[in-house]
Formats: structure tokens, C-alpha cells, sequence
């Protein structure tokens, strides 16, 4: 099977799989306890830590390890509305947020919140200026996605925080990085950003791992609570195999990056041009860099299930993925493509693309080989299918 | 301004140094080179007395940080470079003035100097020229020529004209070893290691001794040590530590029964071990994080007697600081949160429940003369210290089954030095 859903999971490098498997085996201590097992765990996590900063040019002390990018973007947005609460209780966001962001946002509304949902434009971005004048004065955090998981399209997010740092310097900005990390370049610390999200398993890393970055000073109100880990900011015992993994494999995502977004481009314009060819289909995303993350191709298939398309795919030896894999199980409209201005038949129709460090040109040829034959298969269909 | 093409670096105090400015100037030009080693297409220039960092396309954003640790540079300059040519400099001063995020009404000015006289407008003139299209580019902009928020400066050479606005300050204070060595005693504590930073800004080389008394300390606290050592190498270039083993002269002390006298007696025989150190590694003087009335060894009359037990000069650099400033300093050279960690020295133990303020001399003397072996004690504990090599890439050390004691060198093995060597280090392979 060739596997074109790497914005959903990755396959891990063999690696990272070994260190793993080798820390695991050899370092079992719990980093908190005294002896010398314990010990050697918790230097192994300061070194996982430090290579953690590095990739991101960051301070080690401003890594705080969770269990993957839901449970980042959770302390980043409700940390902060906790933290900050007599600051105010208004959050400005947008329409295309990730659910980890998005759904926290509506459960802090049933909170008494007040959330600020600005729309997106037909490219799928935010307009800075927009973002910019949602903040009220009693506004405590903006979150803002840099690349979003259904379209690749790019956030402003270096415009938002250079511009709200200079005039609201108070308002904390949160960026989920997840989809964006060796994909579009990002200057963190020069940015204004104060909180990062990112996940292990999207670059080639372990599940069950990931980070948030807060910027030295900015608290968090803990949404775990227990033995005071991660400088009190989120209990439970390190899972140090794991996190010397993701370290590894942040170290090594960032190495490949270049080169990998090099790569990808070239897949990503020629299959774009390709899938603009083909009658029925109907594309999301673009291949303008300023737009489009290189990663991800979105497309739609008007009047057809995209299941019907995904398993037809299938079939061919190809995975895809409908909306994004987190709710491709349910078969109702994007909200992402709802929220661009996609009609409905659009939006419920999607089919996402996105390309990893093993695909070449025959790979890309393969699924586009694939896609032609499955849509002259189904466009005869079309019509009785409704 | 992102996109600067030269850092320019100035120098503070050191220009004032007559003849041993240009040995000054050498030593912040090692140290400058050393940083660069990692950005390698930044070169660096001297030119009238000031060093510049052509970046050739390095981001800056990066080497600030590490710049802004080196002690010797008052402030550094991110400097925006253009063809002397007025034309040029007029449209690089809205590209540079467009490239800020500028409130309404900010109060600015320019500031001109023809330093090159051939060129055709004074300096005054070129005042003019300059901010006038500016203020019309951008009404957000209100001149102020007393008070500026932005002061935008341009320097006309003959090759070229510099353009700038942000002065960042640096480190200031004297370039590393230009006023020779001192021991530091380090115990893990807030604030020995802003002493140790305030004798490194002071042109100091420091070699640090840290004294730990396993079983009683947990490893931990010799790892936190070993963790502030290498902050100060930040500073520092490379930093020694000793790890003296103090077990058995605390414990011998807590057996005489003196329990008041205890820390009295403890500080002076670090006082005596350090002194011995410092003399074998040709230190002239010992830094200690002691501050006036601190704790009960702190006292005057303390000091009084703890100071005697060496003849070389003690300095503590924050005898009349107060704990706030001495925080706040900590925080600021990024030793605090490493300081608070909840691992114990061998000061907290043993700890009496009413320690002296205010010890008496002959009584400590007479103490230290009647104990059995105290001066072999000492003469054991400099024996069977422990020397690291530490800098700010020094890896935490493992301990791996094969590592035993004895892979540890000690100071009656020759010479005390101690490299972390591979094989005892984490596998950078897992990383």
C-alpha cells in the first residue's frame, strides 16, 4: 500500500523506533525518585529537553512535555483563560481551528467565555487585520493555527503576534504548530508567540507525545493536577522513552526539513496540476507557497461520498483520507470547507493528500493513475447514486 | 528590523583602559570568534575602534542572545548597510522605518552623521532630506528631537552608510581572565552563582569548588551543581569544578558536641580546602555568595572569624546586595530556577537548631587545635576532589553499570582534570 495520509500519522523512523525501544528497556526510573535509576531517567529528559529547544531555538526551560497536540493545545487555551481570568474572559480564534482548539474554546463558552470566532477568507487564511481587531480590552488569549489540518493553508501567524506584541502586549498568542513543523518556516521566539503546540506523530515520531512551548514568564493554570512534573504545569510521570523518541525525531524533521519541502513542492504543483485536469474533481488547496503548506493536496469530489472514493483508492493500493482522520468517521460537511465558503456538496465531499519524506514522483504518478481510474469508474455511478 | 547585514559591537568601560585596551579588545575578539565558529558565513571586521559582524545572511535573532553573555561589549547594534548614495539611503530608511510595527504618534527623529566629508549634504542637511519623505511615508510618525521613542541613525562613510535605530544592551563589564583568577565557592544556593557571574563580568576567570557529602546530599545535588557550573560556562567560556568530598570532616565536627559552632567550623574548613585549590590552579583570591546578615555565619562577627581561616583575599561581590536584587539577578543570568531545585548542600544538614551569630575566635581555634586529624582530614578531602572540565555542550553524564569510582580521577593522580569523555556520557545516539 502506498501511504498518502502523513498529515494524519506518520510512519515512525526506524531510529527514533530503536532509541525507544533501547531507553525503555534500560531506563526504566521513575525521573523523580533519588537513586541513580531515577536519576539517569530524569538527565535523560533534560537532554530530550534540550534537543526539544534547540529544534525550536527556544530556552529548555520553556518546554513543557505532554501527551501529543490535543492535550498542548487544551492547557495552552484553557491554561491560559484560567490563569488569566481577571484579565478578562474573551478569546479571539477562527473558524478552521484544529477540534483540540476549536472544542475548548466552546466548552470554556458554556464557562461564561466569550469567544471570537473570525472567518476565513476562500484561501482558507485569516486576515491578520481581522484577528487583529477582534481583540477587545478584555481579551486574554488569540489562538491562531499555523497550517491548517484539512486545506495546508497558511495562517499569517508571524503578522498576528509581531503585531499584537505591539499593541496589546498583554494578550497571550497561541499558535498550533502541529501541521506546520518542518513544513513552513517559523521564527518562534521573534514572532510574539507565547504558547506552540506540536505533536511527535506527525513528524515521523512516537504517538502519545508532544509539546507546548510557553514563554518564559507565562503561566498556566494546570489541567492536570498531581506531583507538580513539568515545573507544575502538567502532573504525571514523564514518559522518557517516548520523549527521548519525539526528541530524536524533532532533531531529525528539522535536518530533513530543506530538503523535504524541496521534494514536496515539486509533488505538490504537479499533482495539483493534474487533479485540476480531471473532470469532477474540484481542488481546495493551491501550490502557492505563501498559501499552501508543501505537505498537503484537498480536493473535492462533488455528489459522491468520499468514502466511495477513499475505498476505490483503496482498492488501487493508495490511502488517502476524508476531512481529517480524527473525524473521518462521521459523514456530515467540512467545517473548515464550510467556513472557506464551500457549498455543501463541497464541503461533504472532501478528500486530503498529504505527502511524507518517502514519496517520489513515481509515487505521485501511481496516485494520480489511480485517481483518474477511480473517478471514470464513479463519475457513470454518479447520477444513481443520490 | 530583521534583516540586518551587520551587528556593530561597542565596547563599555575597557576604552577607557589606556594601554591595556588593545589586549581588552583581544580577549572580546577571541570570545567573539569562538561564537561565530557555529555561523559560518559571519565575518568579523575591526574598524575604528569598534568590531562589526558582517552576517552574510546569518539571522541575527540567534546570535543575540549568545552575544549579549559576552562580557566587554556595552551594547550591540543591529545596523542595516547600504551604498553611500543619496537616493539609496532615502529608500533604505522607508524600507527600514516600514519594517517596524509603529503606534500612532510616535515621537521621532534622524539622526545624521557625515562622517565621510566629501560626501555632498552635511550632516544637518541630511536630517532634512531624510526624515522628510519618512514623516510624509508614514504619518504615524510625530518629530520629537528631545525625547524620541525612534531615533533613526545614519553614519555616512566612504564606503558605505550605515543605517540604524535599536541599541541593544550587552553584557558590559570587563573581558573574561583580563583581571586574572579566582575560586568560587559554589554551593548550589541562589546566591553563589551571582557571585560567580558578578566575578566573571568583573573579568575574572573562575574555577568553582562545590563540597557534597554523600550519603547525606543525594547525587542530585552534585548534578545541580554541575548544571550551574555550566550556566556560569556560558558566560565563561569553560569553567572548572572541583567536588570535594566533605562526609568525614562534617561528621567529625557534628561529634564534637559544639553544636552551635558547627557551621563556623564547617565554613572555615571549606575555607582551608579551598584555599589549597586555589593555590595548586594559581588562583589569587576566593569569591563567595556571602551577603551581610544573611544567615547566622553571615553576621559580621562570622565573617570576622570564618574570613580568617585564609589569607587570600575574599570577595563577595554581594556583601551589601539584598536578597530581592540578588534574585532578580539570578533570574536574569538564568541560574534561579536551577538554584530552587529542593536538593539539599551539605550546609543544610546537620543543621543546629540555634547556630552562632556571633562565634568566638579563640574558642574555634582552640576546637580545631584539640580535634584528632582535622588537618589530615583536610589534607584527604583536596586529595579525593573530583575535577570537571565543564562547558555550555558538556552532555550530563550517565551512569552506566561500567562507570565505577575509580573512573574518576582525583587530585593524587597527577593532574585534577577530568573531560567528560564519551563513554560516560548519554549515547548522543539516542538523540
Amino acid at each position: 500500500m502506498k501511504y498518502f495520509d502523513h498529515a494524519a500519522s506518520t510512519p515512525p523512523h526506524q531510529d527514533v523506533v530503536q532509541t525507544i525501544a533501547e531507553v525503555m528497556e534500560r531506563h526504566y526510573g521513575n525521573p523523580s525518585s533519588l537513586h541513580r535509576a531515577g536519576e539517569d531517567s530524569a538527565k535523560l529528559l533534560r537532554r530530550a529537553r534540550e534537543v526539544c529547544a534547540q529544534a525550536l531555538s527556544v530556552q529548555p526551560g520553556e518546554i513543557v512535555f505532554t501527551s501529543g497536540a490535543t492535550e498542548s493545545n487544551n492547557l495552552a487555551v484553557k491554561g491560559a483563560a484560567f490563569q488569566y481570568i481577571k484579565r478578562g474572559k474573551h478569546i479571539v480564534t477562527t473558524t478552521v481551528e484544529h477540534p483540540s482548539v476549536y472544542e475548548a474554546c466552546r466548552h470554556l463558552e458554556l464557562l461564561g467565555f466569550e469567544v471570537t470566532y473570525v472567518p476565513v477568507q476562500a484561501d482558507g487564511r485569516a486576515a491578520a487585520d481581522q484577528v487583529l481587531q477582534s481583540v477587545r480590552k478584555d481579551t486574554v488569549l488569540v489562538s491562531v493555527m499555523h497550517v491548517n489540518n484539512e486545506t495546508g493553508s497558511i495562517q499569517p501567524v508571524e503578522d498576528i503576534g509581531r503585531r499584537l506584541k505591539a499593541e496589546h502586549p498583554r494578550v497571550l498568542f497561541h499558535v498550533d504548530g502541529v501541521q506546520g513543523f518542518g513544513k513552513v518556516p517559523l521564527a518562534l521566539s521573534e514572532s510574539g508567540i507565547d504558547l506552540y503546540s506540536l505533536s511527535a506523530h506527525k513528524i515521523r515520531g512516537p504517538k502519545g507525545t508532544g509539546l507546548l512551548y510557553v514563554h518564559s514568564g507565562v503561566k498556566l493554570f494546570p489541567q492536570l493536577s498531581g506531583g507538580g512534573q513539568e515545573g507544575g504545569m502538567r502532573s504525571g510521570t514523564e514518559n522518557v522513552p517516548s520523549l527521548v523518541g519525539m526528541a530524536k525525531a524533532f532533531r531529525l524533521a528539522k535536518d530533513a526539513s530543506e530538503a523535504n519541502v524541496r521534494n514536496w513542492r515539486l509533488l505538490q504543483s504537479w499533482i495539483v496540476d493534474e487533479i485540476s485536469g480531471i473532470p469532477g474533481l474540484v481542488l481546495n488547496s493551491s501550490a502557492e507557497a505563501a498559501v499552501s503548506a508543501p505537505h498537503i493536496i484537498h480536493f473535492s469530489y462533488p455528489g459522491m461520498k468520499p468514502e466511495v472514493l477513499l475505498h476505490c483508492l483503496e482498492d488501487e493500493g493508495m490511502a488517502v483520507s476524508t476531512k481529517s482522520a480524527c473525524s473521518s468517521k462521521i459523514s456530515e460537511p467540512s467545517r473548515i470547507l464550510l467556513a472557506m465558503g464551500k457549498d455543501r456538496e463541497t464541503a461533504s465531499s472532501g478528500i486530503r493528500i498529504s505527502l511524507g519524506d518517502e514519496h517520489t514522483m513515481d509515487d505521485a504518478k501511481e496516485l494520480i493513475h489511480a485517481l483518474k481510474a477511480a473517478v471514470q469508474r464513479l463519475n457513470g455511478l454518479k447520477g444513481g447514486m443520490k | 528590523m530583521n534583516n540586518a547585514d551587520l551587528l556593530m559591537l561597542r565596547f563599555g568601560e575597557i576604552t577607557l583602559k589606556g594601554k591595556n585596551r588593545s589586549r581588552f579588545e583581544k580577549a572580546v575578539l577571541t570570545h567573539v570568534k569562538r561564537l561565530l565558529a557555529s555561523f559560518p558565513k559571519a565575518r568579523i571586521t575591526k574598524e575604528f575602534g569598534r568590531l562589526y559582524i558582517e552576517l552574510g545572511g546569518e539571522p541575527y535573532g540567534q546570535l543575540l542572545k549568545p552575544l549579549t553573555r559576552i562580557f566587554g561589549i556595552s551594547s550591540i547594534i543591529p545596523v542595516k548597510e547600504v551604498p553611500s548614495d543619496l537616493e539609496m539611503i532615502q529608500s533604505a530608511a522607508r524600507e527600514y522605518i516600514g519594517s517596524l510595527p509603529l503606534k500612532e504618534g510616535t515621537r521621532f527623529k534622524v539622526n545624521a552623521r557625515r562622517v565621510w566629508k566629501e560626501f555632498p549634504h552635511s550632516s544637518q542637511e541630511l536630517n532634512k532630506v531624510i526624515s522628510g519623505p519618512l514623516l510624509q511615508e508614514f504619518p504615524a510618525l510625530k518629530v520629537d528631537l528631545h525625547e524620541p521613542e525612534l531615533e533613526m541613525r545614519v553614519e555616512v562613510r566612504q564606503t558605505r552608510t550605515f543605517l540604524y535605530s535599536k541599541i541593544i544592551p550587552g553584557a558590559g563589564g570587563f573581558p573574561h581572565g583580563t583581571n586574572g583568577k579566582a575560586l568560587l565557592l559554589l554551593s548550589g544556593g541562589i546566591d553563589s552563582p551571582v557571585a560567580g557571574w558578578s566575578a566573571l563580568r568583573r573579568g575574572l576567570e573562575i574555577e568553582c569548588v562545590h563540597f557534597h557529602s554523600y550519603p547525606f546530599t543525594s547525587r542530585k545535588a552534585e548534578e545541580k551543581v554541575i548544571e550551574l557550573a555550566k550556566v556560569l560556562s556560558e558566560y565563561g567560556g569553560a569553567v572548572k569544578l572541583h567536588l570535594v568530598p566533605f562526609t568525614e570532616i562534617q561528621t567529625a565536627f557534628a561529634k564534637e558536641g559544639q553544636n552551635n559552632l558547627i557551621i563556623t567550623l564547617m565554613r572555615r574548613a571549606m575555607l582551608r580546602i579551598a584555599t589549597k585549590l586555589a593555590e595548586a590552579g594559581g588562583a589569587l583570591a576566593l569569591v563567595t555568595g556571602e551577603s551581610l546578615g544573611q544567615v547566622a555565619s553571615q553576621t559580621l562577627p562570622s565573617m570576622n572569624v570564618i574570613g580568617r581561616a585564609t589569607e587570600l583575599p575574599l570577595l563577595r561581590p554581594l556583601v551589601m546586595m539584598d536578597k530581592d536584587e540578588i534574585i532578580a539577578l539570578a533570574q536574569k543570568i538564568g541560574t534561579y530556577e536551577l538554584s530552587i531545585l529542593p536538593y539539599e548542600d551539605c550546609c543544610t544538614l546537620f543543621i543546629p537548631k540555634s547556630p552562632t551569630t556571633n562565634p568566638n575566635l579563640r574558642i574555634v581555634e582552640s576546637m580545631e587545635q584539640h580535634m584528632d586529624g582535622l588537618e589530615e582530614m583536610i589534607e584527604l578531602a583536596v586529595k579525593n576532589t573530583v575535577t570537571m572540565t565543564l562547558t555550555p555542550e558538556s552532555a550530563a553524564r550517565l551512569h552506566e553499570e561500567t562507570e565505577s569510582e575509580s573512573g574518576r580521577q582525583s587530585l593524587s593522580q597527577s593532574l585534577p582534570e577530568r573531560e567528560e569523555s564519551e563513554d560516560e556520557t548519554i549515547p548522543e545516539k539516542w538523540f
